[in-house]
């Protein structure tokens, strides 16, 4: 597993791994894909980091820790995103009904709260699937 | 009637899946099994694509052959060979 070739490789396409994943996350709303796949390519490419690098740098680059509080912070963000609704006397959630501005139809910013939620749910599937992949890792020791 | 290029792929894609499906099942080695699970799952995100379907291709992509093989190749690394 430790290989020259594949460290060289992995540090060469890893970066670009992550950008696709946040950008499929972001254009959720106009393209194919959404906050689960483009959470899960960037969940997949901390799980490579970890896997060619070796976890001990993988701590030292987003330790264990961050990652649960990145966790409840997706969930948290999801909630406050609703509770926007709520506050601008309209129901759980509700998006333009509470006067969110929605901008033009097709561009990146076009879904009013629907950018920020899926930004929430993103975070949340990629530190969940890396901190299974780092509580299977910790079981094999 | 000439049958379309689509249809032809489904074929081929399909008879691919049953093939990758059944090998799985026979393969000692578990990384083994694991890299042909990331096959089955590459035939199966071409044929969400051929139905259309690029939400799917996506999904199917990333946590098929991604995730599921990553997993299962990790898990592997305890016990390799199953009796």
């Amino acid at each position: 597993m430790r290989d020259f070739v594949l460290k060289r490789m992995v540090a060469l396409v890893l970066p670009f791994v992550t950008m696709l994943g946040l950008y499929v996350i972001f254009h959720g709303h106009l393209s194919p894909g959404g906050s689960f796949s483009g959470g899960i390519i960037t969940g997949l490419s901390i799980i490579a980091f970890n896997l060619v690098f070796g976890t001990e740098r993988g701590e030292e680059k987003i330790s264990e820790r961050l990652m649960a509080l990145i966790e409840s912070f997706g969930a948290l963000w999801y909630g406050a995103m609703g509770l926007v609704g709520i506050l601008r006397g309209a129901s759980f959630l509700m998006n333009k009904g509470a006067g969110v501005p929605v901008g033009q139809p097709g561009s990146l910013y076009s879904g009013g709260l629907i950018l920020l939620i899926t930004l929430g749910v993103g975070l949340k599937v990629a530190s969940t699937m890396v901190t299974l992949f780092l509580e299977l890792m910790e079981e094999e020791d | 009637m000439s049958p379309n290029i689509a249809d032809l792929l489904n074929v081929i894609f399909l008879t691919f899946l049953v093939v990758v499906a059944i090998a799985v099942s026979y393969v000692k080695d578990l990384i083994y099994a694991a890299i042909l699970l990331g096959a089955y799952s590459v035939a199966i995100a071409l044929i969400w694509l051929l139905m259309s379907a690029p939400d799917l291709a996506i999904t199917e992509a990333a946590a098929g052959i991604g995730m599921t093989t990553l997993m299962i190749a990790v898990i592997s690394k305890i016990g390799r060979k199953v009796e």
